[in-house]
């Protein structure tokens, strides 16, 4: 299962800095969430794209995780190569991470 | 409780105008904010303003207004927009021409004070690679981000249009939010209030369903007809979320917490020229007319302000090419080793974008010198009689890049000034 299936995301940009919320469709599944989608498999995933530390937020209040991404590596937007200036693609990459949902998927995924 | 109705009618330079006409006419707003100016705009248009003194502001300024004052004399809302970019006076009288023109006899103010070219150290280093400002290139301008302190006397002053150069996005809602509600900006719970409302309003569509549609998957009803957001603001800082009837798009409490954390980097601490907002004890409850958020807290505002410094970075050109059907993509890897062994050792991007079978080689590169970015450009076009099979479609486009660099300045080295515009034909 891919993170797609169970959450959405928001990219944003600061600099070189990218934010990437995640926000699962089933509030309940935000223990999966924190479980699965750790700063380290976030890391990983966007290796190709992002030199710096990857950072975790936990925002329980709003079943969010935010990550703050460091040296992005075509961030910058005025100067950056990139076709997408922004890293606003970002986010769809980060959906495409594998989780393991065993067990913990009863209801519904994406929703509306 | 006191409350207050206020809307945002675009979330950038080029948004659309007819959810803001739409805004006008039926939500019964108190004040109407369009937030155009991004981060490098000004920068751009401090360019513009460098060959016509009498530019610099928004160019799609005339066109905005012409279309939502009218509407907002008409139903009697106030405005506010950073429209003026790098000449926000040059905007001012522009705006006081197209009101005199229709007879309307409103008040419009100016803000300045955030061009800070002269009194920011160019040897500090910045915030983004820790090399000195000057060594990035020639700089263009530097603008200070004021806050809502710097828009309020505009506001005392009786001012129906407001227009303002470089100030916090956050800023131009929570100035006319604590001017309606009768706000203490030195109250921190409803300061940081205000500017939740403004940072959850500032992109407009974003807001409410635009950006968020994922078809099959996540569907957003009638994107065609994106309605922009309004929040009505209670005195104690509530704020109920909507858009108008008939309208498309989302609102939910999905749209509102991926707003809510867009471009955040600490949520404990997101820093404004009024408040250090600390958003993760924030509720959002979606209910049947809207959604509802609340919990905002905050810290007393930094010492010093954010200063967004524009240098000219050379000029970037990207060329691309085509192939499609069987082996396309091999076909384009092998179209990117032509060049990048002809143009031997030059700094420069090229990736193959696409799938297998329809894919496209993209050339990128920044370069100070013309010749060479000629060159590359040239290489990619001499594709179509010297590369692999079945190339078309080369396009090849060259630009001037103004780089953005960021470093902080003291408060008490900006003086912001408000100027109300009475005549149209005031000099430069």
């Amino acid at each position: 299962m891919l993170l797609h299936d169970l959450a959405h995301c928001r990219a944003g940009d600061k600099g070189n800095v990218a934010t990437l919320s995640v926000f699962p469709y089933d509030e309940r599944l935000f223990p999966l969430l924190l479980r699965e989608v750790t700063a380290e498999r976030v890391r990983e995933h966007l290796a190709e794209f992002v030199a710096g530390p990857v950072v975790r937020y936990e925002l329980p209040n709003l079943a969010a995780l935010h990550f703050v991404c460091h040296q992005v590596i075509d961030g910058g937007v005025t100067t950056s190569l990139a076709l997408d200036t922004h890293g606003k693609s970002l986010s769809s990459r980060l959906l495409s991470l594998p989780v393991n949902a065993a067990g913990d998927v009863t209801g519904r995924t994406a929703t509306r | 409780m006191q409350t207050t109705r206020i809307g945002c009618g675009a979330g950038f330079a080029g948004d659309r105008i007819e959810p803001a006409e739409d805004l006008l006419r039926r939500a019964g707003l108190a004040d109407l904010v369009l937030e155009c100016l991004g981060e490098r705009t000004i920068a751009l248009a401090q360019q513009r303003r460098l060959t016509d003194p009498g530019g610099g502001y928004d160019h799609r300024l005339p066109a905005r207004f012409e279309r939502l004052l009218p509407l907002a004399v008409e139903h009697g809302v106030r405005v506010l927009t950073n429209m003026g970019a790098a000449n926000p006076l040059a905007a001012g009288r522009v705006t006081r021409a197209l009101l005199d023109r229709i007879g309307a006899r409103v008040a419009v103010a100016v803000v300045t004070g955030d061009d800070v070219l002269g009194e920011v150290d160019l040897d500090a280093p910045a915030w983004e690679n820790g090399i000195p400002l000057r060594e990035h290139g020639e700089i263009v301008s530097a603008n200070a981000y004021l806050g809502a302190d710097a828009i309020l006397p505009a506001l005392d002053a009786g001012a129906d249009v407001i227009i303002t150069g470089r100030v916090a996005d956050p800023s131009l809602f929570l100035a006319p939010l604590a001017h309606r509600l009768g706000w203490d900006l030195g109250d921190i719970a409803t300061t940081a209030a205000g500017t939740l409302v403004g940072h959850l309003l500032e992109c407009a569509g974003q807001l409410t369903g635009g950006y968020f549609a994922d078809p099959g998957h996540q569907d957003v009803p009638d994107l065609a007809n994106l309605g922009f957001p309004l929040a009505d603001v209670a005195a104690d800082g509530t704020a109920e979320l909507g858009k108008l009837p008939g309208t498309g798009g989302l609102l939910s409490r999905a749209t509102v917490r991926e707003q809510l954390l867009y471009e955040i980097t600490d949520p404990a601490a997101y820093r404004t020229p009024d408040v250090v907002l600390d958003v993760r004890a924030v509720t959002v409850d979606e209910h049947s007319r809207g959604v509802r958020v609340a919990g905002a807290r905050g810290m007393p505002r930094p010492d010093r302000l954010k200063v967004s410094v524009g240098y000219r970075a050379g000029k970037k050109v990207e060329a691309e090419i085509s192939y499609v059907g069987p082996n396309a993509a091999a076909r384009a890897a092998l179209a990117g080793e032509i060049v990048t062994t002809r143009l031997n050792g030059l700094p420069l991007r090229a990736e193959v974008l696409g799938g297998e079978t329809d894919c496209r080689l993209r050339v990128a590169a920044i370069n100070r010198d013309d010749a060479v970015l000629e060159a590359i450009g040239d290489e990619v076009e001499s594709l179509y009689t010297n590369g692999p099979a079945g190339g078309g479609g080369v396009r090849v486009h060259i630009g001037e890049v103004l780089g953005i660099a960021s470093t902080l300045i003291p408060r008490e080295l900006v003086r912001p000034v408000v100027t109300l515009v009475e005549t149209a034909d005031v000099a430069p």
